[in-house]
């Protein structure tokens, strides 16, 4: 018999069927004390309802959840914080307008106790002045007042009434001590922090931080985190690296989910497998490369290379002029004097850290939000007045950085969806009916080709399907748009590896195809592999634009942060 | 005797297999019949409704036993068979045609309500775009003596110019179209009390405006002979123009690119930003429509020749009644034709409750909570629904750490 390990969290044999459907099956994940476990697998693998099931937002159907070797029985989050498990969600759960340190201590507020507590007596220097003496005659009358009615109030009980009546009824919050132990923590683990800021003023960084204090607030051992870095700039995710390392040397354990390789091999001790809802396995991540793992993960080989022709291209199709674009709300200009163009047969890429006037830049280019001043000529013709409608039958695709307040409607099907964008066009409606059966098919053709994985087919619920899903979808219909011009923001944020890979081809083939493409993306692999050129964006500017043949990703970074590049005044 | 048997045995085998044909899964994807038939959305909705008006009743039984037990039980009758009790067929026709008559402006205002709450909004301002049709209307009929379809066309203007005032508010200004049409309902209320009570069509000797029937004969609705068939003289085509324009509305939401668009805007109003949808024409299209809907409903009520307005100081109820007609029909037309007529038989019948048991208030009390107790089928239905989907289930006993299932190794 082998000898008998100490896991700090076992899950044996997690069964979960949706309706039938398993999304776990028989799924064992042992978690050993002080380790970062890496939880790898594609899109709709099942990672999201293991963690939920640990979470206790769901029941598993079969299977036996062990913490420190005894079993339990999750029932709901609380259940789950009471054995100390915590979880960093990749949407943060934080309430925007309250100060950093609220949403650190919510749900768990220190309540104030009453409580007689000697202080000093206030001391005079010799040869003070008359009148700092009388002050200090106050001063003591003070301390003896308040110490007897503070010491009274104790002998009496009064005080004892009080602290239950506090944490019984009035819930009164403490905030100095609450204040002392986040300062203790983020000290003893190394987070700075401002503890008055609003979340709505800090930035995802720091709210991740935030989110790391809460979990720590509450004393949480297993700590779970869900794509914390599919947010972050390249600075922010190494100074997560280093918390995490810095967390398990404190004894707590991590379990981390994640799609990009150079993380786990940063920081994984080791890595189970999930694909299509099964356990593939667990690997030591010393032992492994990073080809192996993406093989486990997908279950046949993948390139991981991509297959890149240089770049042929002809006629400008997207044509910025002196772009400026006003923010109402903050009274600055986001976008300021942005000139650039795309031309047919290439990706063009907007990199740069994220809230740097990029995504208001996308904004303004397909009509979300009004500019300011300048132009922007699609084949030639200025379309800066057009509707979104107009600019759309002009040849404009665009993949939205944010598919569930953008890209989708949820409560739609998936056929509905797929043919959001194109409802009023000949080929969907005949004289203002919708055409069902043709857009049927036209769904159908979508799914098959971009792989669009769902349990009903064309009816299923938007709002149900996983993300990479739900992304294949729209850039799908997007693509198959046929524009002149593809705006892609974001396209590949939260996708596993293979799906990745996939979109990139995809994209590469349109521009071959004639397509011009203009990428916005915060990721430098991403940037460097699939662009052409490289325009990137600092402070709302475009700080240089780049030969991605003869650039690396220090040089972007540089351009990134400002430090290097034209200066405008 | 034996071949008898041997009948009802194969009977009762058919029925078992019946059973277990409807009951057993077909294989690991379809579930069963019966289990489809449960997760169909109509089938839903239809339980939801039930389970509300039987709670309603419940209810509202209980609280006339609280008040007085012992006319309960004929109190909850008289409620409940309403005219069903007259025993006599024709009087039992004649009461049945009147209240579909009165049914008509409730069912109108549960399709308003209905359509903007299918493009995301929610309009409690019914009665307004109701009393303005209604204003427009009795002037119509009583001082120009328009012909009926003419009446109805303007009066439809006028609820939806109503309707899409609110709707430009909210497109425009931000304003919430919950305030804004509630604040437009008593705007409405005083505007047209004013403007009736200084017009030829009010009667100043009996304090209501004049009978239609006897002095704009012209403008009546077409009867085709319905009153005399069902022997109620107001009786006309009211009820299925409304019930048309139920359907129409089931056409356009489902059927048309419009429906498609509005629904959008009320599911994402970005999403169908991005999609290339002018969502401010759709909120200030849909709230046009829904006024249009509730301002539908005035003409056919008041050219049936029934209706007489009093000026009333508070704004009438029929937009209300409206929204949980609404709901109560699971924001369906075809159910809000259904859910409407309910309410309205509930509502006609608590005036006949005996007034030596029960004070006049009770009546209204009790129609009260089971209108109020309908309201909640939208809540109840997420309920149903996980139910049906066995995301809920009943642990009748609770067994402390209740050890977890172990799959069997093979």
């Amino acid at each position: 018999m082998l000898e008998k390990e100490n896991y700090i969290l076992e899950m044996l044999h997690i069964t979960k069927s949706f309706s039938g459907v398993l999304a776990n099956d028989d799924v064992s994940l042992k978690l050993r004390k002080g380790e970062i476990h890496v939880l790898l697998g594609e899109n709709g693998a099942g990672k999201s309802t293991l963690m939920s099931i640990l979470f206790g937002l769901y029941d598993p159907t079969y299977g036996e959840i062990k913490i420190n070797g005894e079993t339990v029985r999750i029932k709901n989050p609380n259940d789950a914080r009471k054995y100390h498990i915590g979880m960093v969600h990749q949407h943060f759960k934080l309430v925007e307008c309250i100060s950093v340190l609220k949403n650190i201590i919510i749900g768990v507020e220190p309540f104030k106790e009453y409580k007689y507590v000697a202080k000093e007596k206030p001391s005079l220097k010799d040869g003070s002045s008359f009148w700092k003496k009388i002050i200090h005659f106050f001063k003591v009358s003070w301390f003896y007042i308040s110490q007897g009615i503070s010491k009274f109030l104790d002998i009496c009980l009064i005080n004892k009434l009080l602290t239950y009546l506090n944490k019984k009824i009035f819930h009164f919050i403490d905030y100095k001590k609450a204040r002392e132990d986040v300062l203790a923590i983020s000290k003893k683990y190394h987070l700075d922090i401002e503890l008055d800021a609003l979340i709505s003023d800090i930035t995802v960084g720091m709210q991740q931080r935030v989110e790391i204090l809460k979990m720590l607030y509450r004393e949480n051992d297993i700590l779970i985190f869900d794509e914390p870095t599919a947010v972050l700039t390249p600075q922010e995710i190494d100074e997560l690296m280093k918390i995490m390392k810095n967390l398990t040397s404190e004894g707590k354990s991590i379990i981390f989910i994640t799609h990009k390789m150079k993380e786990i091999f940063a920081v994984g001790d080791r890595c189970s497998i999930l694909r299509k809802g099964k356990y593939v396995g667990t690997v030591n991540i010393a032992d492994v490369n990073e080809n192996e793992l993406s093989d486990l993960m997908v279950g046949h080989h993948i390139s991981l290379e991509l297959n890149k022709k240089p770049a042929n291209p002809t006629d400008v199709v997207l044509d910025v002029k002196n772009l400026v674009i006003y923010d109402k709300q903050r009274k600055i200009d986001k976008v300021k004097d942005v000139s650039f163009n795309v031309r047919k047969g290439e990706i063009v890429c907007i990199a740069g850290i994220d809230g740097n006037g990029q995504s208001d830049l996308i904004f303004g280019l397909t009509g979300l939000e009004s500019i300011k001043s300048g132009q922007i000529l699609l084949n030639g013709t200025d379309i800066s007045s057009y509707s979104i409608k107009r600019r759309n039958n002009a040849g404009m695709a665009h993949i939205p950085e944010d598919r569930h307040k953008h890209g989708l409607i949820l409560d739609y099907r998936l056929d509905e969806n797929i043919a959001l964008g194109k409802q009023n066009s000949k080929e969907f409606s005949r004289f203002g009916f919708i055409n069902f059966k043709a857009r049927k098919q036209y769904a159908n053709m979508i799914i098959e080709k971009y792989d669009v994985r769902s349990l009903f087919g064309v009816y299923s619920n938007v709002r149900g399907m996983s993300g990479g899903n739900q992304q294949k979808a729209i850039i799908g219909r997007e693509i198959e748009k046929n524009g002149d011009l593809l705006i892609a923001v974001q396209p590949t944020r939260g996708l596993d590896v293979g799906a990745v890979t996939r979109i990139h081809e995809q994209l590469i083939e349109q521009r071959d195809l004639g397509k011009a493409i203009l990428l916005v993306s915060f990721e430098m692999d991403e940037v460097l592999n699939l662009s052409d050129r490289i325009l990137v964006m600092h402070d709302g500017k475009i700080q240089g634009e780049l030969e991605s043949s003869k650039t690396n990703a220090r040089e972007i970074g540089l351009y990134m942060i400002g430090a290097k590049g034209e200066k405008h005044e | 005797m034996n071949n008898i048997s041997i009948f009802f045995s194969k009977i009762g085998h058919s029925i078992k297999h019946f059973f277990k044909y409807l009951f057993k899964a077909q294989n690991e994807n379809n579930p069963s019949y019966a289990k489809k038939f449960i997760r169909n959305n109509g089938v839903q909705s239809v339980i939801t409704s039930l389970i509300c008006i039987l709670v309603g009743l419940l209810v509202g039984y209980i609280t006339l036993l609280i008040i007085n037990p012992e006319g309960a039980a004929s109190g909850f009758q008289t409620i409940l068979l309403n005219f069903l009790t007259f025993n006599r067929g024709e009087l039992e026709l004649k009461y049945f045609a009147k209240t579909l008559v009165n049914t008509t402006p409730l069912l109108c205002c549960a399709l308003s309500v209905l359509f903007a709450y299918k493009a995301g909004l929610f309009n409690i301002g019914a009665s307004g775009q109701y009393l303005v049709a209604s204003c427009i209307t009795l002037l119509c009929s009583l001082v120009l003596h328009l012909p009926w379809y003419v009446c109805t066309i303007l009066a439809i203007i006028g609820g939806a110019i109503m309707g899409s005032l609110v709707g430009l508010l909210k497109a425009y200004f931000n304003v919430n179209e919950v305030i804004s049409s509630i604040m437009l309902n008593w705007i409405a209320l005083y505007v047209v009390n004013l403007i009736i009570k200084k017009s030829p069509a009010w009667n100043d000797s009996v304090n209501e405006t004049f009978n239609i029937a006897e002095n704009a004969s012209s403008s009546l609705l077409p009867t085709l002979g319905l009153n005399n068939a069902t022997g109620f003289a107001y009786f006309g085509i009211g009820l299925f123009v409304a019930i048309f324009f139920a359907v129409v509305v089931i056409i356009v939401l489902r059927r048309t690119v419009f429906g498609y668009e509005l629904m959008a805007t009320g599911f994402n109003r970005n999403g169908a930003k991005y999609a290339g949808i002018n969502e401010k024409r759709s909120i200030i299209l849909s709230m046009a429509i829904s006024g249009a809907l509730a301002g539908l409903g005035a003409p056919l009520f008041y050219l049936s020749g029934m209706g007489i307005y009093t000026c009333p100081s508070v704004v009438p109820q029929m937009g209300f009644d409206g929204i949980s007609a609404a709901f109560l029909g699971g924001l369906n037309p075809i159910g809000a034709i259904f859910s409407s007529y309910f309410l309205q038989h509930i509502m006609s019948a608590g005036a006949k409750l005996n007034t030596d048991m029960y004070c006049s208030q009770t009546a209204d009390l009790i129609v009260g909570v089971i209108i109020y107790l309908c309201a909640f089928a939208g809540g109840l239905r997420i309920f149903v629904n996980k139910l049906s989907n066995g995301e809920i289930k009943f642990h009748f006993k609770k067994k402390k750490n209740r050890p977890q299932m172990l799959k069997e190794d093979k």
